[in-house]
């Protein structure tokens, strides 16, 4: 299998044994598929299936359910922008009307190079410091367009600031 | 008064020892599971999610000769509008919430925990994962606890996008691997939760002040704050304020205190409208209402709304209220689960008239269908995700009819227009 190689089953199975039932690992284990690629293929998903031992359907109606899953590859950079009240209010609008005419792409489209993929989001939990943006796994709070840009200019050569953990 | 939660370094397990930590977790599993839950029960905290019920008397539904195994489940899956301190909470002080899990663990007869954490907060899991693993470490989780022969294990479990696992059921359903459709009740959690065994699910905030109740006692907590609204809470201020945060403080805190004393005050130039107290699910009040009015559970119901998750959203004048409720129509639309028909039509219906009257082909007429389709919307669904649309919707077209008015006459604000800072 292409997916559930042999290294990823004995991760899988430490991840199984978190629960009294294997199928609740379901969902991190669709974590684990799309961490190693930016997203889960159909081909992923069957795999997935046969090795917990479910229908296909199942695993299908997960995957589409929750919307962190990405069913096609995404760029390099996913941008998410936070567009719920807090940040609406704190000019969100505006931040992706920029980024919608400097990267040329709209919301859910990828750019030609592979770099970016742009997100509008609902509320990221980060409202003090409206607005906010994910990259990856990465908050970047109190956005303005200065910010912004010089985020792109970063992101372009390849920063991408980790957070002091 | 000094802070129970948000306190200084103990972000690191040694640092949380060094002020006291895991004091009460010795002190707990010394007591009789009976005994940590009526020390809980005297504290009157409650539920600090959203629907503010008493943590001890939830514990106390476990029925108590229940055979198999029993969970503990940590909400985690923080998601409503304007809410970001649980965030805080996790990355300043996670053993205040791993301790309090080990002592619920104990008093509910639970060897099995999860933290059922947002998908987005992969810094805070990090974060936890680590913190757990230190406790662990140390003896505080895992087998024998302390040498108590008490076993508690705890495990994080990410979620993966979707604001409804917020809802108990739903998050019970997602955390088993299935999509996150909130479960009929009864039964009831307590009785059939995780895997069909007894179960409480608490809120990070409710968890962390355990291990103080504990250890300096039920009565000592219940003397902070205001009426049956006991002990300190963290309120998350968003909008044009001078400094936005989260904030401890007890309940009955007035609004005005929180804004100028806290926050600082209004940005400058900016001239308060409106305040929605507790989370965007709860109705909204206008500055007069909200300007004294205390911040517990039962004085902000007596104002009509609630205290919720304690997000308290600032709207000042310049912002347009058919605006802002679009804006929460369309986010409740996009989380509906799509069980219930009120509220999966419901809330497509009401996003379509908002986005009717913002782009100036409204009508009077769609102003009280707004309301009509609120009202059949509430109490017809399996879970408060229907009335958590219709709240803000009718308390915006009634306290702001006259915006409302205004665009139904043509008088649009220009559409998306980016807001200055």
């Amino acid at each position: 299998m292409a997916f559930v190689t042999d290294e990823f089953k004995a991760k899988a199975e430490k991840i199984c044994a978190k629960y009294p039932r294997r199928d609740a690992a379901l969902i991190p284990l669709l974590q684990e598929l799309q961490k190693e690629s930016g997203y889960v293929a159909e081909e992923a998903m069957d795999e997935l299936a046969r090795f917990l031992n479910l229908p296909y359907a199942r695993v299908k109606a997960v995957m589409t359910f929750y919307t962190m899953f990405n069913r096609e590859p995404a760029g390099k950079y996913h941008l998410q922008v936070c567009r719920n009240i807090s940040c609406h209010m704190a000019g969100a609008p505006g931040l992706l009307a920029r980024l919608r005419e400097k990267l040329g792409i709209a919301e859910g489209e990828t750019t030609k190079d592979g770099l970016f993929t742009l997100s509008a989001v609902e509320c990221l939990g980060a409202c003090g410091a409206a607005p906010v943006m994910q990259v990856n796994d990465e908050y970047f709070e109190r956005l303005d367009e200065a910010r912004l840009d010089a985020l792109l200019e970063d992101l372009k050569h390849g920063r991408l600031r980790a957070r002091d953990l | 008064m000094e802070n129970i939660l948000l306190r200084d370094k103990v972000a690191e397990l040694e640092g949380y020892f060094a002020a006291g930590g895991y004091r009460a977790l010795k002190k707990a599993l010394a007591m009789e599971p009976a005994a940590v839950i009526d020390e809980v029960k005297k504290s009157g905290l409650r539920g600090r999610g959203g629907a503010g019920f008493p943590a001890g008397l939830k514990w106390s539904f476990i029925p108590k000769d229940a055979p198999g195994p029993r969970y503990l489940v940590c909400n985690a899956d923080e998601g409503e509008p304007g809410t970001f301190k649980d965030r805080e909470l996790i990355l300043k002080n996670p053993h205040a919430l791993i301790e309090g899990m080990a002592i619920a663990g104990h008093a509910i007869g639970a060897a099995t925990g999860y933290i059922y954490i947002r998908g987005e907060f992969v810094a805070e899991t990090v974060k936890l994962e680590k913190a757990i693993a230190a406790a662990r470490a140390k003896g505080f989780l895992g087998r024998n606890i302390l040498g108590t022969g008490t076993d508690f294990e705890l495990h994080v479990h990410r979620g993966a996008g979707a604001y409804i696992c917020g809802e108990e059921t739903a998050l019970l359903e997602s955390l088993e691997g299935f999509k996150g459709q909130p479960r009929l009740k009864p039964p009831f959690p307590a009785v059939k939760g995780l895997f069909a065994g007894p179960t409480v699910i608490n809120n990070v905030e409710t968890l962390a002040a355990v291990p103080a109740i504990i250890e300096r006692g039920g009565d000592w907590y219940a003397a902070i704050g205001s009426g049956k609204s006991t002990g300190t809470k963290l309120f998350c201020v968003s909008g044009p304020v001078n400094k936005p945060g989260v904030y401890e403080l007890p309940l009955g805190v007035t609004f005005k205190e929180l804004l100028e004393k806290s926050c600082g005050g209004m940005k400058e130039g900016k001239r308060l409208k409106a305040v929605i107290p507790g989370g965007s699910s709860t109705p909204v009040l206008t500055a007069e209402e909200a300007w004294m009015v205390k911040l517990d559970y039962e004085s902000l119901a007596a104002a009509g709304s609630m205290l919720g998750s304690g997000a308290v959203i600032v709207i000042d004048d310049s912002q347009c209220m058919v605006k802002l409720l679009q804006v929460l129509a369309r986010f409740y639309h996009h989380e509906s689960c799509g069980q219930c028909t009120p509220c999966r039509e419901g809330c497509g219906w009401l996003e379509k008239l908002l986005n009717k009257l913002e782009s100036g082909r409204g009508t009077k007429k769609d102003i009280d269908t707004i309301v009509s389709v609120a009202e059949n919307m509430m109490g017809r669904t399996i879970c408060a995700l229907a009335d958590a649309m219709a709240m803000p919707a009718i308390s915006f077209v009634k306290k702001f009819r006259s915006e409302f008015e205004a665009h139904a006459a043509g008088k649009c604000c220009p559409p998306d227009a980016p807001v200055k800072h």
